[in-house]
């Protein structure tokens, strides 16, 4: 397993840089994690898609469907991308400490 | 992606000058092109052996002890249990004629992914210590050693084949090499060697019943939120029926159709054409997955994520099974399911409320493909079409390749892609069909890490899609797989970007004209339709 570490922060994290225990989760580690994604300063925008998608993960124990961050947070998706160049699942999802989804996607 | 396209249309089919038994693998210099180990606690979920950390870079793979006892124990097994293999192992005359139809082979160049050679590294420790020639002949009989290399090797190449049997369509002597991956995967799993993303959608099913690990109250949560979208598209209101006993069908879908652009789309097709037919249907949050990943990693598991399917259809009542646009499926049910857990004979035979029709040909499994029940009723005449509101879209049709080599779907959906659209176009006959090309991202390989295999064994699907679109202006692939929906769309952002790509029923539902709707000014996606753009909020 590797281990990110960022100032006091140490984490295990999966091949992808996602963290492996959700629960380890705070405003903290994402702004460690934003700067993996190449996001060097969380403005508003960024809290607001990584707040509603740390929210929908507690309720609903996965991330939620693009269109409806989409919808959720009135974002487009090109709006989510220049937010997060590798974009909602890879980007946003990693920020916000969910863990990357597997299967037909 | 680091790679142009012009650099990985540099492919070098001039074989390497060492010989094809040296089984050395540079993971290091090869990533890219192999995909990440299946996760311990994924394994432990499954109680799948060997659960630890280790990566196809590390010197030591973490084997156990005995890990070639393990493995020959295993193929005395499989020979003994499948004749099928057996007949496989020592039948190939390596002829060679399916030397060249594996997308991994033509993208790649590498020999190793001839099929014939990727069944070689099996087949040659098969001969070794399984032949009386190869045990007194050794290499002379084209024998070889089971070395941790070959170990390596064969996750390699074994992981490097997405059981699409074109190569099979080939086979003067219908040898099934994906039976041959499968058997494969089967030994490197008994030491613990496999890959996560096929484990991990294997554990998910197992503990929610999908591949995402979608739970109950998400599974009705998404479905609604889809429900609100297209009712925003056609103003009517569809109420979906979800865990009903005593309904008359059960419907199953690949559960990215509920989570993942564009299989949405397909999904609100289904719903809105049981809607309009009202057809007594209900969903399921626990048989809330069509696709099948054991087929990626061991029968037994196959046989469980089947199993629960038809409990689930035993539970709730229904008469029969109507399946969604999945892939994998459908090779399960249609070549595995009566030996494993079938005939279901606890249902009845399929037979469509609204035309008559038996399905005979599901008179065994009792599931019928979506398909052919949408095809079966505009025949009859039975819904009302207008395509010109696929207008916007110039479609051809990519053959997913267990629905058309597995099942033999080839007519359905084209005469319903005919129907609901005017501007269908055919891609080159030897890349349709039974000779369709492979999405290249089944069978587990769908990942990111995997993306340099993905992108150059796409290629040859790509470029028949280039083809349709510089000829015939085409803009839209449509399929019946949710791992094309997923895999195709990553494959022609890179080749052919103008393409987009499509389930057969968001086509369906575009054009399906339903009692009370509004006037539709964009397609499910939100799109102007042909002649409406001034119409469209979009």
């Amino acid at each position: 397993m590797a281990i990110f570490t960022h100032g006091n922060i140490s984490l295990e994290v999966d091949e992808d840089g996602f963290i492996q225990d959700p629960e380890q989760w705070n405003e903290e580690v994402a702004k460690a994690l934003a700067t993996t994604e190449g996001v060097s300063e969380l403005t508003e925008s960024h809290w607001k898609v990584v707040h509603y998608l740390r929210k929908y993960f507690l309720e609903f124990g996965v991330a939620p469907m693009i269109r409806k961050l989409c919808k959720e947070t009135g974002f487009t998706l090109k709006e989510i991308y220049e937010l997060f160049p590798s974009g909602p699942a890879k980007g946003a999802c990693k920020v916000a400490g969910l863990p990357k989804p597997t299967g037909c996607v | 992606m680091e790679k142009t396209r012009e650099e990985l249309l540099q492919i070098d089919f001039k074989p390497p000058a060492k010989s094809w038994m040296d089984p050395h693998i540079d993971f290091e210099a090869r990533r890219g092109s192999w995909s990440y180990p299946g996760a311990p606690k994924n394994l432990r979920y499954m109680g799948y052996p060997n659960p630890r950390e280790w990566s196809p870079t590390d010197a030591d793979w973490k084997l156990p002890a005995n890990w070639k006892q393990i493995i020959f124990e295993g193929m005395r097994e499989l020979l003994s249990k499948y004749r099928s293999f057996k007949v496989f192992m020592d039948i190939c005359v390596r002829c060679g004629a399916c030397a060249d139809k594996c997308h991994f082979y033509l993208g790649s160049g590498d020999p190793k992914n001839m099929p014939v050679l990727r069944a070689e590294l099996l087949r040659s420790v098969y001969r070794k210590d399984f032949t009386t020639a190869g045990k007194i002949l050794g290499s002379l009989a084209g024998g070889r050693e089971l070395t941790l290399e070959v170990v390596k090797e064969w996750f390699y190449y074994f992981y490097q084949c997405t059981e699409c049997r074109r190569c099979s369509v080939f086979c003067p002597y219908g040898i099934d090499t994906a039976e041959i991956t499968m058997m494969a995967r089967e030994l490197l799993n008994l030491v613990g060697v496999n890959i996560n993303w096929a484990v991990e959608p294997i554990a998910n099913c197992h503990r929610t019943g999908n591949h995402l690990g979608i739970q109950p109250h998400t599974f009705k949560d998404n479905i609604e939120f889809l429900m609100d979208e297209l009712e925003e598209v056609t103003g009517v209101r569809v109420e979906p029926s979800i865990n009903r006993k005593g309904a008359e069908i059960l419907f199953v879908v690949p559960s990215a159709d509920y989570f993942a652009d564009p299989g949405i789309y397909t999904f609100m097709g289904y719903l809105l054409l049981f809607h309009q037919l009202g057809l007594d249907y209900t969903l399921s949050a626990y048989a809330s997955e069509g696709g099948n990943f054991g087929l990626f990693t061991s029968a037994d598991t196959i046989k469980k994520l089947n199993y629960k399917i038809y409990h689930e259809a035993k539970r709730l009542g229904v008469k029969w099974i109507i399946g969604g646009e999945c892939g994998h499926m459908w090779r399960v049910l249609h070549q595995y399911m009566d030996t494993m857990n079938g005939p279901a004979d606890f249902l009845e035979v399929p037979k469509s409320p609204f035309t008559g029709t038996v399905f005979a040909n599901a008179a065994s499994t009792k599931t019928v493909h979506i398909c052919e029940f949408t095809a079966d009723l505009i025949r009859h005449g039975k819904l009302k079409l207008d395509p010109s509101r696929n207008d916007h879209w110039r479609v051809t049709f990519h053959d997913s390749c267990n629905p058309a080599r597995a099942l033999g779907l080839f007519e359905e959906p084209r005469y319903i892609i005919k129907n609901v659209c005017n501007a269908f176009f055919e891609m080159p006959e030897n890349t349709i069909r039974e000779q369709t090309f492979c999405c290249a991202g089944g069978a587990g390989l769908g990942n990111d890490e995997n993306m340099e295999a993905r992108l150059r064994g796409g290629y040859p699907r790509a470029n028949a899609v280039q083809y349709v679109r510089d000829r015939f202006g085409v803009n839209l692939m449509s399929c019946i797989c949710a791992i094309d929906r997923a895999t195709l769309t990553t494959m022609v952002e890179y080749w052919a970007p103008e393409v987009k790509i499509s389930g057969v029923h968001e086509l369906v539902a575009n054009a399906l004209v339903v009692d009370g709707e509004k006037e539709r000014t964009t397609d499910l996606r939100g799109q102007p339709l042909a002649g409406k753009e001034d119409k469209a909020h979009v």
